[in-house]
């Protein structure tokens, strides 16, 4: 589903993604975990192209993210294909990022109806169903504002469903939370991953991790320090690196 | 010893009656500003102007004339400035360097030289290009430049300067995650700015609008100096019959106090409008707050207590 070779990436003189090589399957729930400033969320971002990598290649569905290549010459892609790129890859940030001009049914309405053209009646009856869904069936005219951060992320999450996506990308969801309020958050991701969604997730929740994720990469100072299946690595984690980070988070 | 809050519990707590700190300051400042005040009517009581004529002006056919076509200046004029202005404001934040030069030229021009200066320019275009070709429409440009067309330019024109800054700022003002949650969606950059971008810098955007509109009301007066019928060439062109000069400037400045209050008026709501859900408690109406100050003198606690 998504392919990583030596990518890199550059903001100006930091050198923030030294060569990050990894491959997710479909349906694999797949967990990013490190340090702060270790690039984990600069890599997601990479992802479906919010950030442009500075070296190697980067494929999602076997299509290269941002360019086309043809024979050894590489294009930048144009905006439109970006963004056509970007409607099969939901994405869920730390900050929620909700509309606050529209209330929580619109949020989940605005992408398919603007850039799918859905008809109302058609994105309306899925939007109603996402928001069951995520437990705020009876939230949908309620404004952002309003609602709780748990309650803003459930929604946050609808929304990027809406699209129909054949992968999801969580940016530390549950970090900017009150620690009562991660639970339903989790909840519903789990629920995801049970109905076999693709899922790169950059978390803090070990107790996810070792639950939900089929993989785990451990991440520090840019590149890949470890990986393995999750239960593996957080219980036996062979280097040092890993080790004291653990120890700190567990 | 008991516990306190078991205490605290048992025992209602007495409201305190405190005796208010006294504002002596009001009371001397009040006497000082109604002294002032009264000084003031003694002196123009006395003055050698013909007070009981200046309401007969007021709804002089060709004052009333004037006021509406200040009105329609304004309004229309700013029209221009606000579209304009936010299609500036957009090119200026464009990644092409070519569309964001172009508006930092335009900004540069309009707001660089006087409104006076750009009105001339328009009126008298007719100097350098005494016919205007557009190709479909060919016609002598005296015809087409009219007062009211070089107003219109003038003032929209210089006006769209001012709004493309306001309304940069008030794009800059945008959480950057707004864009970057619309681009994750698939969004293109158009569709981000128009559907999502747009919309919350309104907010930022309506209070300074509010203001540039009370702006042009009064700089529309310069345009009596290119012959367009607005409220300061009526009076003028009155006051240069029966030379009753200061009557008529008084009704100029009457009429414009009040059109320049009614807009005041109409922007506090609208500001307060768009503050809902965003400010924590919306500000008082200008009746609340007469009210609230009203009391400082009866009670003696100021307006301290709500900041």
């Amino acid at each position: 589903m998504v392919r990583a070779e030596g990518v890199h990436k550059s903001f100006g003189a930091a050198h923030v993604l030294k060569g990050i090589d990894l491959e997710v399957a479909p349906g694999e729930v797949f967990c990013l975990v490190g340090p702060s400033g270790s690039g984990k969320s600069t890599f997601l971002r990479c992802i479906n192209h919010l950030e442009k990598i500075s070296a190697g290649r980067l494929w999602v569905d076997g299509r290269l993210v941002g360019y086309r290549q043809k024979g050894d010459k590489i294009y930048e892609l144009k905006e439109r294909e970006v963004a056509a790129q970007r409607r099969d890859i939901g994405m869920v940030f730390q900050r929620f990022n909700l509309f606050p001009h529209m209330t929580a049914l619109e949020n989940v309405l605005e992408a398919p109806m603007q850039v799918k053209g859905e008809t109302k009646a058609v994105a309306g009856e899925r939007a109603r169903r996402l928001l069951d869904r995520v437990g705020l069936g009876d939230r949908g005219d309620h404004y952002p504002a309003r609602l709780s951060g748990g309650q803003q992320q459930r929604v946050a999450i609808a929304r990027a469903l809406a699209m129909e996506p054949q992968l999801m990308l969580f940016d530390e969801p549950t970090s900017a939370l009150d620690p009562e309020l991660v639970g339903e958050v989790l909840d519903v991701m789990r629920g995801l991953a049970e109905e076999g969604m693709t899922m790169i997730v950059v978390t803090h929740e070990m107790g996810f991790a070792r639950e939900a994720g089929d993989s785990l990469v451990f991440m520090d100072d840019g590149a890949v320090v470890e990986s393995g299946h999750p239960r593996e690595v957080l219980s036996h984690p062979r280097h040092e690196r890993t080790k004291s980070f653990l120890s700190k988070v567990l | 010893m008991s516990d306190p809050v078991d205490n605290a519990a048992k025992v209602p707590p007495e409201a305190i009656k405190a005796i208010p700190v006294r504002h002596y300051g009001r009371w001397v400042s009040a006497v000082l500003v109604l002294a002032l005040l009264a000084l003031l009517g003694v002196a123009l009581s006395g003055a050698q102007i013909q007070w009981s004529t200046v309401p007969d002006y007021l709804d002089y056919e060709t004052v009333l004339r004037g006021a509406g076509n200040t009105l329609l200046i304004t309004v229309l004029g700013m029209l221009v400035g606000v579209v304009l202005g936010t299609l500036l404001a957009v090119m200026r934040l464009s990644k092409n360097p070519v569309v964001s030069s172009v508006a930092w030229g335009y900004v540069w021009f309009f707001r660089g030289t006087p409104v006076l200066v750009q009105l001339m320019l328009w009126y008298n275009l007719a100097l350098i290009f005494p016919l205007l070709d557009l190709g479909f429409y060919k016609d002598e440009m005296n015809d087409v430049m009219t007062p009211f067309l070089a107003s219109l330019l003038g003032l929209g024109l210089n006006e769209a300067a001012y709004m493309a800054e306001i309304s940069r700022a008030g794009i800059q003002s945008v959480d950057e995650g707004q864009t970057e949650a619309a681009h994750a969606l698939g969004m293109t950059g158009g569709r981000t700015m128009r559907r999502i971008v747009l919309p919350q810098a309104m907010r930022v955007i309506v209070p300074p609008t509010g203001n540039e509109f009370i702006n042009m009301l009064k700089t529309s007066s310069l345009c009596f100096a290119i012959q367009f019928d607005e409220l300061m060439k009526a009076v003028t062109d009155i006051s240069s019959r029966n030379l009753a000069v200061m009557e008529l400037l008084m009704v100029a400045t009457i009429w414009y106090l009040v059109l320049t209050t009614v807009f005041s008026v109409g922007q506090f709501y609208v500001e307060r409008y768009f503050q809902r859900g965003s400010a924590r408690a919306l500000p008082d109406t200008p009746l609340q707050k007469a009210r609230r100050n009203l009391m400082t003198f009866s009670h003696g606690t100021g307006s301290g207590a709500k900041p």
